[in-house]
């Protein structure tokens, strides 16, 4: 199967089976520490004017755990990331890192890759450096970034003539390259093909695994969640009605029994709520 | 450029130097068919003079010099003229664009200018500047302001507000928000108006010319009419048509220049 897919689409990223166990070993054989934040939310509610679409969000993210949000559209997941990442203001509640953060170390991924489209590939990574992109080391450090997400030899394109898998590439080289500790996506894959989803959705893992960030995902595809997330959250109705633990080791394997049956269940709950499930 | 001329085709394979001469056919072709119908006598001579006697006039004229002076002097009042109202215009865009404050403070009168039709100003213009110099300017740079005022504002309210909000996430300061994002997203309406903008230049500066100067083109070719010279008067229109071309080629120039990231103007 995977390779299968590599010969179906030559441009995507070449699978690696044993990275996660080669990641797993260099991590906890080194220190076992996580580079991530740990993250506090404490009676976090936000309103648009009169519509309150958070009503009381309570959560600890520890370091370096991947965590998925799911729930139905317009249910305040993008409102929740954007709030985390400082892109809104909050109307109540509190949202602490474990640490002090500099503004490079929370980085947002959004389905758009908004790369500029006036700037070659390898400078548009250059402006993830934020503050740092006028030290002297910029350009190698972008470089490196590209490197990682196998986009080398693309550094001196403009964004125009990539793929839309190729270009969410070069989005998350940019939100990377600054090496941050807390990494926010809202729905990075959503607008991208079945076989370059899957192997942008080992990319993600690989990097997660590599550089031990803390990684939230929104998303609305839930075996994604089941298949990525350590943790996944269902909200409803401004607030986190289901805290679900994936205890599956990785590698995962995509389609085995156990993602199924805890997608089966994740779904379920999310359509409980919904009066008409009869065409579902 | 029209984009469907810009992909590239299956099949076809280019040459490069017949690709060239491509334009120029149908203007030669039509030279060549005016020259024989006037030498046949189709056309009279009082009517339209054959190309080649406006080619003899033209060397006349430029043997005596006053043809390289009249161009000249057009071309200065094109030149300054567009300089002051484009970039009084592109100043005016660039601050609505940007400042909510000075959008409402400016941006309704300007509005309300635009209707007048700046030609229509003309007797006002003679009465207030006479036949000067300052008269031909003016107005030349109050027909370039709009094109220009117009399109740098809209370029600027049309950049994509997430390219900005991703600059902001980066830690973009304002002025490389400005110089990073903003500007270039606004660059290909800049143009839009630049090409406008250049040829109300040349279609007012016609105008004034023809109406109140004692030089330039326009005038060369009112003089030539009151001695029934038509060999001149067609060769100052054709002359117009060239200065018209190169300025639009010019700025065409310039665009592939700067808009080399544009799927548009890529090479194939
Ligand atoms: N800037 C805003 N101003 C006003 N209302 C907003 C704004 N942003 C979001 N909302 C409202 O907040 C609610 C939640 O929006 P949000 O984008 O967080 O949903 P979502 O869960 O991400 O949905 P989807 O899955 O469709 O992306 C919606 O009702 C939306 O209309
Ligand atoms: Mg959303």
């Amino acid at each position: 199967m995977q390779e299968a897919l590599r010969l179906i689409s030559p441009g995507a990223e070449p699978v690696r089976a044993d990275f996660v166990e080669q990641a797993r070993r260099l991590r906890h054989g080194s220190d076992g520490a996580s580079r991530g934040l740990a993250l506090t939310i404490r009676g976090l509610r936000k309103s648009f004017g009169d519509n309150e679409v958070l009503r009381g969000i309570d959560l600890h993210i520890p370091a370096g755990q991947f965590v998925a949000i799911v729930g139905r559209s317009g249910c305040g997941k993008s409102t929740l990331l954007r709030l985390i990442a400082g892109l809104e203001t909050i109307t109540a509640g509190t949202i602490g890192f474990s640490e002090e953060t500099r503004p490079e170390d929370v980085r947002v991924m959004f389905q758009e890759p908004r790369l500029l489209p006036w700037a070659r590939v390898l400078s548009n990574v250059e402006v993830g450096l934020g503050h740092e992109r006028h030290l002297p080391d910029a350009q190698a450090r972008a470089e490196s970034a590209l490197v990682e997400v196998g986009l080398d030899e693309k550094r001196g394109q403009w964004p125009a003539v990539l793929s839309g898998g190729q270009k969410q590439r070069v989005a998350l080289a940019r939100a990377l390259v600054s090496q941050p500790r807390v990494l926010a996506f809202d729905e990075p894959l959503g607008a991208l093909d079945a076989l370059t989803r899957i192997s942008m959705q080992r990319l993600l893992e690989r990097v997660w695994h590599d550089q031990g960030f803390t990684a939230i995902l929104v998303t609305h595809d839930v075996s994604e969640a089941v298949a990525l997330a350590d943790r996944v959250l269902v909200i409803e109705e401004g607030g986190i009605a289901h805290d679900i633990e994936v205890d599956i080791p990785r590698p995962r394997r995509r389609g085995s029994a156990q993602l199924a049956a805890l997608e089966g269940s994740i779904l379920k709950n999310l359509l409980q709520g919904t009066e008409d499930t009869s065409d579902l | 450029m029209s984009l469907i001329d810009s992909l590239p085709r299956v099949g076809a394979p280019k040459l490069p130097r017949v690709d060239g001469l491509i334009p120029w056919i149908v203007p030669l072709t039509i030279i060549l068919i005016w020259q024989v119908a006037c030498v046949t006598g189709f056309v009279s001579a009082r009517v339209l003079p054959a190309p080649s006697d406006v080619a003899l006039a033209g060397w006349k004229l430029l043997l005596s010099g006053e043809l390289a002076r009249n161009i000249w002097v057009s071309f200065w009042r094109a030149s300054v003229g567009f300089l002051i109202g484009g970039s009084i215009g592109f100043s005016f865009g660039l601050a609505n664009g940007l400042s909510q404050t000075s959008s409402k403070l400016t941006d309704t009168t300007l509005q309300m200018v635009r209707n007048i039709p700046h030609l229509a100003l003309i007797p006002l213009v003679i009465l207030w500047f006479g036949i000067d110099e300052s008269a031909k300017l003016f107005l030349v740079a109050l027909g370039v302001f709009f094109p220009i005022y117009l399109n740098t504002l809209h370029g600027i309210r049309t950049v994509d507000p997430q390219l900005i909000e991703m600059g902001r996430i980066y830690g973009m300061s304002d002025g490389e928000l400005f110089r990073r994002v903003i500007f270039p997203g606004a660059l290909p309406s800049i143009f839009v108006g630049l090409r406008f903008a250049l040829g109300i230049m040349w279609l007012t500066l016609i105008v004034a010319e023809t109406i109140a100067a004692s030089s330039g083109l326009g005038y060369m070719a009112m003089q030539a009419r009151e001695f029934m010279l038509i060999d001149v008067v067609v060769l100052s229109i054709l002359i117009y048509a060239l200065l018209g071309k190169l300025a639009d080629s010019a700025s065409r120039a310039l665009e592939r220049l700067t808009l080399s990231w544009h799927p548009a103007f890529q090479k194939h």
